[in-house]
């Protein structure tokens, strides 16, 4: 089927691309793992006064892996207005490929190296402490794959818009801070007052977040796993209607 | 694989428009306002006119692009707003801005666009080849193009538009920014093209290149073409022949003189250079040299020549496109 082949084709190729220049794929490790070796330990002592009963690696790592997603797929934008600006996608747009499969092939590309690098973050963390559950660990990184396809979908649509780093950077800063401070990642939310406990249930990443702690603990008859899971699987699905009529639309 | 039509026409437009919707209570943009274009098989077509013209909004159109707001037009055989897909499969489009990747070689580039026109793997790989070997970049191909200069980029472009063998190609500017070696070797590709049956359909902003390799021009002006046909006919609708005279300062004094002589039938000038239409140069020579002597208005030159078509787009938009192009 076309829209199948041609989702590979531009897969491929953009997965070769983004391969060739490993120092960006090993950037997005950076900032994670310094957050698990200079940030983490702090959590020793914050975390046993808010009565989680979690080591701090467990409870922590599984939040990481939700930021690194956040902030990696935010920057998938970045690389589309370079193509832009280098005519690969008008080139592309005047051949009869599938417009759909054109996003469908950079997205998958995000999530294919998202889910390296968080797998990859995990085993740095088993030497900290980290206790593994692999069955949990897994079904986290299917929570990962769906923040990551519903931001870097987003911000793909952003970028076929603005067609601007220069619009795109104030506008990604102003959306991922809140976001981040109102998702519990940094500190338990149940040390936050009761209007800022309010406004964090209003943050999808927030769900996404207890969604993955649960699962990576094996908690399984928390019932945040099905919240977040709903949660993420129809933003996700929401982010992916407003991307494909973006890019079936666009002049880019 | 493309539809090679030996005789009749590739591109046909009636009334063809666009118009841009603009924010607020500004009156939209009406950026092409009703073209009616006939492009011949295997011919090179050249389309000209000043920055903002509509040059670009109408090739856009063309090429799939841009949908147009009205009018009706058919590329390579196929209805440009029922068809669109089929069209695409019939078309190149090489872009003005370049269309590759830096991080990409040449033979990566040319491969994948083969496959996305539906060529099976080992079909691409080939045809790259092929490509290449016609270019010039054999030596190049397996480096990436970020080391490639601005002609061999360039020539990678028209690669990309020509890969399927498209019936029709559609250059933007093709030979803009290159060097004049470059530039001859690229209209040599293009003559090229037109001989093995493409028909090339080219924007351009050098006057000489629309005369050496264009058999048939446009010009579009004010979203409307105001001038068709082959480069000759065009100059002979400038009647007669054209005197360029130069003068120190005293242009609209000049200027303001030799109006008022029966045998000049337009002139127009500015910055010290005049340029006056005449029926017979060479007796309006020694006139205007009468003429001007007598008011005390010697000109520092004097110059007769055929009208190239420079004075052709000159006469039909009143600016030169020389000038556009170093703006």
């Amino acid at each position: 089927m076309k829209l199948i082949r041609d989702t590979w084709l531009m897969y491929r190729r953009s997965l070769i691309l983004t391969l060739r220049q490993p120092v960006w794929v090993a950037m997005g490790l950076f900032q994670p793992i310094l957050y698990l070796i200079l940030f983490a330990p702090l959590l020793e002592g914050a975390t046993s006064t808010a009565g989680a009963s979690a080591s701090a690696f467990n409870w922590f790592v599984p939040g990481l892996l939700i930021l690194t997603a956040f902030f990696a797929a935010f920057f998938a934008g970045f690389g589309l207005v370079a193509e832009i600006r280098y005519g690969v996608v008008e080139r592309m747009r005047v051949t009869p490929m599938s417009r759909f499969a054109m996003l469908a092939g950079r997205s998958l590309r995000d999530v294919t190296i998202l889910l390296a690098q968080s797998s990859l973050l995990i085993l740095v963390a088993i030497p900290f402490g980290l206790e593994l559950d692999p069955l949990g660990a897994l079904l986290t990184l299917g929570i990962v794959a769906l923040v990551g396809l519903t931001f870097s979908l987003l911000s793909y649509t952003l970028a076929l818009v603005t067609k601007s780093e220069d619009a795109l950077a104030p506008i990604a800063q102003a959306v991922t801070l809140p976001l981040l401070l109102l998702s519990g990642i940094m500190l338990p939310m149940a040390l936050a007052p009761d209007w800022l406990q309010t406004l964090s249930t209003l943050n999808p990443l927030t769900h996404a977040v207890d969604a993955a702690r649960a699962l990576f603990n094996g908690l399984w008859a928390d019932p945040q796993i099905v919240v977040g899971s709903v949660v993420m699987g129809t933003l996700a699905l929401i982010s992916l209607v407003i991307a494909a009529r973006a890019f079936a639309r666009t002049t880019a | 694989m493309a539809t090679q039509q030996t005789s009749g026409s590739m591109i046909e437009t009636h009334d063809l428009r666009r118009t841009f919707k603009t924010r607020g209570k500004a009156a939209d943009v009406e950026a092409v306002r009703g073209v009616d274009l006939h492009v011949g098989a295997g011919q090179i077509f050249g389309f000209l006119g000043p920055n903002g013209a509509g040059k670009t909004t109408t090739l856009r159109m063309l090429a799939t692009l841009l949908t147009p707001t009205s009018g009706e037009a058919t590329v390579a055989g196929a209805d440009l707003r029922r068809q669109p897909q089929r069209v695409r499969e019939r078309i190149g489009y090489v872009p003005q801005g370049g269309s590759t990747d830096p991080a990409e070689t040449g033979r990566g580039e040319l491969v994948i666009q083969g496959r996305l026109y539906g060529m099976s793997k080992s079909q691409a790989v080939a045809r790259a080849s092929e490509v290449l070997a016609l270019l010039d970049l054999e030596s190049a191909a397996d480096r990436t193009t970020s080391t490639y200069s601005g002609g061999m980029k360039r020539r990678l472009d028209v690669g990309l538009g020509i890969v399927h063998r498209p019936a029709v190609l559609f250059l933007d500017e093709p030979t803009t920014g290159l060097d004049p070696q470059a530039r001859a070797g690229m209209w040599d590709e293009i003559r090229g093209l037109r001989a093995q049956g493409t028909t090339v359909f080219l924007t351009t902003h050098y006057l000489e290149e629309a005369d050496a390799l264009a058999d048939r021009l446009a010009i579009i002006d004010h979203g409307l073409i105001v001038a068709e046909g082959t480069a000759d006919e065009l100059k002979r609708q400038v009647a007669g022949d054209v005197v360029t005279l130069g003068v120190d300062g005293a242009t609209e004094h000049v200027l303001e003189t030799v109006r008022q002589q029966s045998f000049v039938r337009e002139a127009t000038g500015e910055d010290g250079v005049i340029r006056l239409y005449v029926d017979r140069g060479e007796t309006a020579v020694p006139q205007l040299l009468r003429v001007l002597d007598g008011a005390g208005l010697a000109p520092s030159s004097i110059a007769l020549h055929r009208p190239s078509l420079d004075d052709v787009f000159l006469r039909q938009t009143g600016r030169s496109l020389r000038d556009d192009a170093a703006a």
